[in-house]
């Protein structure tokens, strides 16, 4: 029979042995050693009936299908655009999955479409096994952003910043009257009057993530600011 | 230099800063300790004090150096002009190039280099103050910051040296013991699995000795492991506790 050594939850480490036994599964963030289950980064143990896995607590964002991320063109090339999403992978975003109509390569400069340094927030279409990330724009909430300001945070800290259901980012815009979009992979794109108020909130959100209360403490920056 | 040597190393069994021979130098690890750095660490054996700074994984340039299966690690060893009594020469030498190539090769064997291909991580580590066992000091605080960072690894390295001085096997070699001792033996070891990842010898030991310095080294580094996990724990305890309430 399989043993567990942690507890849901639990600061975990590299090295660290979750659990022994062949009926046990590894999931994310752990590896099987023979009997063995060792974490492979830093971060919080998690135990759903006979899966183990660690949620990290730090590092950088990994693209997966189906996330919405905020990225900045870096190349404009003849049938595609590089975009820059703030991960180890540069995401690609072809001009099929960009631009509706037909498009004759040949006489247009699709810089016309997305120039260098624009912004955009795009769907993660597919991610390959060496790590060649497509982009698409076929989304109802795809669009180019247009101004604004961007802020980086850490990318483990973006539920934080949405809270749940929303309620934090939600909270945020209504108080601001911002608009405010945050991206998986740790940018978030703010535009409005009070745009320094908003990126103080959210680089609070990060800084103080672990705080009690911390739904409070941004409500009363955000008032404070507003009287 | 050889005129500047005492006379005993080892003095009524004490060595120069009156530690026994199995005793260790005072250890202390922190990490987070640059912002800017994806991970960062510092590691101080004594008054040797190493600071390591982890970037990436990131895309690697120049584009002919990725490699499409795994990720490239890069890592440069520096001492820092004012570090030794005397003056480094700032720059690479043929010292730190080796030194870097050892330690990059010993992290290697711990990080899952498959899960990032096409990419490259750039470890630096800079020595501010140096009093022997530098490579240890600065293996000790990589292992951290790439921890600290995210990357995905096996295990910690956890590394630390032996000598032999005025006869005696000592643990945890200082600068003075280096210069004028017999033996200088850095060791690293992957903890959990006691696996030797570094061995380098600068002395002639007998097979008896040696294996007896392996002993001592491998009781070294677990004190060293032990430290580094404390120091980890330190760092994110808070963010635990908050995950932990909701």
């Amino acid at each position: 029979m399989g043993q567990i050594f942690v507890q849901e939850r639990e600061l975990v480490m590299p090295g660290k042995v979750l659990a022994r036994g062949m009926d046990v599964l590894p999931g994310n963030g752990t590896y099987r050693d023979g009997e063995e289950i060792i974490s492979k980064v830093i971060g919080l143990a998690k135990i759903k009936e006979r899966l183990i896995s660690v949620i990290p607590l730090a590092g950088k964002y990994m693209p997966k299908h189906g996330d919405g991320v905020i990225g900045i063109i870096e190349d404009v090339q003849p049938t595609f655009w590089n975009v820059d999403i703030n991960s180890p992978y540069m995401g690609i975003l072809l001009l099929g999955e960009a631009v509706k109509e037909y498009v004759d390569v040949t006489k247009t400069d699709i810089s016309k479409y997305y120039d260098i340094g624009e912004v955009i927030y795009a769907r993660v279409l597919n991610v390959s096994r060496s790590g060649i990330v497509s982009l698409s724009m076929r989304d109802p909430k795809a669009k180019k952003l247009h101004g604004g300001k961007l802020v980086r945070i850490t990318p483990y800290k973006v539920p934080r910043v949405i809270g749940k259901e929303g309620s934090m980012v939600e909270l945020i815009k209504e108080k601001t009257r911002c608009q405010i979009i945050v991206g998986q992979n740790g940018i978030v794109w703010i535009k409005g009057e009070n745009e320094a108020l908003a990126t103080r909130a959210i680089l609070l959100i990060e800084r103080e993530s672990h705080i009690l209360g911390l739904t409070e403490k941004i409500s009363k920056l955000l008032e404070g600011e507003e009287v | 230099m050889k005129r500047n040597r005492p006379e005993k190393l080892i003095i009524d069994g004490k060595r120069l800063d009156g530690r026994a021979p199995e005793e260790m130098r005072e250890i202390e690890a922190k990490i987070k300790v640059l912002s800017r750095a994806d991970g960062s660490a510092m590691f101080r054996f004594g008054n040797s004090i190493a600071i390591a700074a982890v970037y990436g994984p990131r895309p690697m340039f120049p584009k002919h150096l990725q490699d499409p299966e795994k990720t490239i690690v890069n890592f440069r060893y520096n001492m820092a002009p004012f570090s030794t009594e005397e003056r480094v020469k700032p720059g690479t030498s043929r010292r730190s190039v080796e030194i870097s190539k050892i330690l990059k090769e010993a992290l290697s064997e711990v990080i899952f280099l498959e899960e990032f291909p096409r990419t490259g991580i750039d470890v630096y580590v800079e020595m501010l103050q140096s009093d022997g066992s530098t490579r240890c000091a600065a293996l000790n605080a990589a292992a951290l910051a790439l921890a600290d960072a995210g990357v995905p690894m096996r295990d910690l390295v956890a590394a630390c040296s032996v000598g032999k001085v005025d006869g005696e096997i000592v643990l945890d070699v200082n600068g003075k013991e280096d210069n004028y001792g017999e033996v200088d033996m850095p060791v690293a070891i992957i903890p959990r699995e006691g696996r030797v990842v570094l061995l380098q010898m600068d002395g002639i030991l007998s097979k008896e000795e040696f294996e007896k310095c392996l002993e001592l080294a491998k009781k070294g580094c677990e004190r060293v492991y032990e430290v580094q996990k404390e120091c980890i724990k330190k760092a994110y305890a808070f963010e635990a506790i908050k995950e932990g309430e909701e």
